[in-house]
């Protein structure tokens, strides 16, 4: 993704100054994180209502995953340092989740008998969930820091 | 559902993505022919949840049809929201999230594909 020598540029918010992990490259995580949690609650929607007794551990988890992308992705939409801390705490967890689960699922395959997105760190998903909570942490601890330099 | 239809739709999804990823790259926001472009995109992605429930219906082969359909709905919902979400967003990122959706809808033609070939 092509960027400008000092990272994406990100417009600040004329009133207050602060800039906010949902406006310019933030948009489109946002976007990205959105594709996710929605996937991720219709799939473990479907999991619990329809499979549940085939693989309650997985499913659990897939219920788990999407919670998580739902709290990141609202807390990295909204502004406010409220939302900045929710949002790190969501991704932190997030990127637990997957080099946890991806882990396991390495080491011991037989464990989960159904997928969940974190599985192989995420190798259905094109590796996506794995490098979604480090870009996101990234850009959640750059607006952080930048808000601090403009208090 | 007739394969090559939804190809055909996986392939324009992929060509408006290609198209704003394109304006991305030239730091420009959603332009008028993108606009364009993912309307093209939606009238196609309108026939083919039409066709597909079609097909669903009289079909009598085993499909996860909740599934099948949940897809199909939700590839007529991403444009729109992909570019309204898009154009609020006077910056090249906005052309950014029109690729994210872009490609989302790339991805769930071919899934539909998937389910339909009994490979899900």
């Amino acid at each position: 993704m092509p960027e400008s020598p000092d990272g994406p540029e990100t417009p600040k918010t004329p009133e207050t100054g602060r800039v906010h992990t949902g406006s310019g490259f933030g948009r489109m995580l946002v976007a990205v994180y959105a594709v996710f949690a929605i996937s991720a609650t219709a799939r473990s929607g479907v999991q619990l209502v329809l499979y549940f007794d085939d693989a309650p551990v997985a499913y659990l988890l897939s219920a788990f995953a999407a919670v998580v992308y739902i709290v990141a992705t609202i807390a990295l939409a909204r502004r406010g340092p409220v939302a900045e801390k929710v949002a790190s705490v969501a991704i932190g967890v997030e990127l637990v989740g997957v080099l946890v689960v991806g882990t396991v699922t390495v080491l011991d395959p037989e464990l989960f008998p159904d997928a969940t997105v974190w599985s192989g760190f995420g190798e259905g998903y094109g590796y996506i969930p794995l490098l979604l909570p480090i870009v996101g942490m990234w850009w959640v601890v750059r607006t952080h820091r930048l808000n601090r330099r403009t208090v | 559902m007739a394969l090559w239809f939804a190809w055909f739709v996986a392939l324009a999804a992929v060509a408006v993505a290609g198209y704003a990823a394109y304006l991305l790259a030239r730091n420009r926001p959603v332009d008028n022919p993108l606009f364009y472009a993912a309307s093209a995109l939606e009238l196609l992605l309108v026939v083919q949840t039409v066709a597909g429930c079609v097909a669903l219906a009289s079909t009598d082969r085993d499909i996860e049809g909740v599934t099948f359909v949940g897809y199909l709905l939700t590839c007529v919902l991403i444009p729109p929201a992909a570019v309204l979400w898009g154009v609020s967003e006077k910056s090249r990122w906005g052309t950014g999230v029109v690729v994210v959706g872009m490609l989302t809808v790339a991805v769930l033609v071919a899934r539909l594909v998937q389910l339909w070939s009994g490979h899900a």
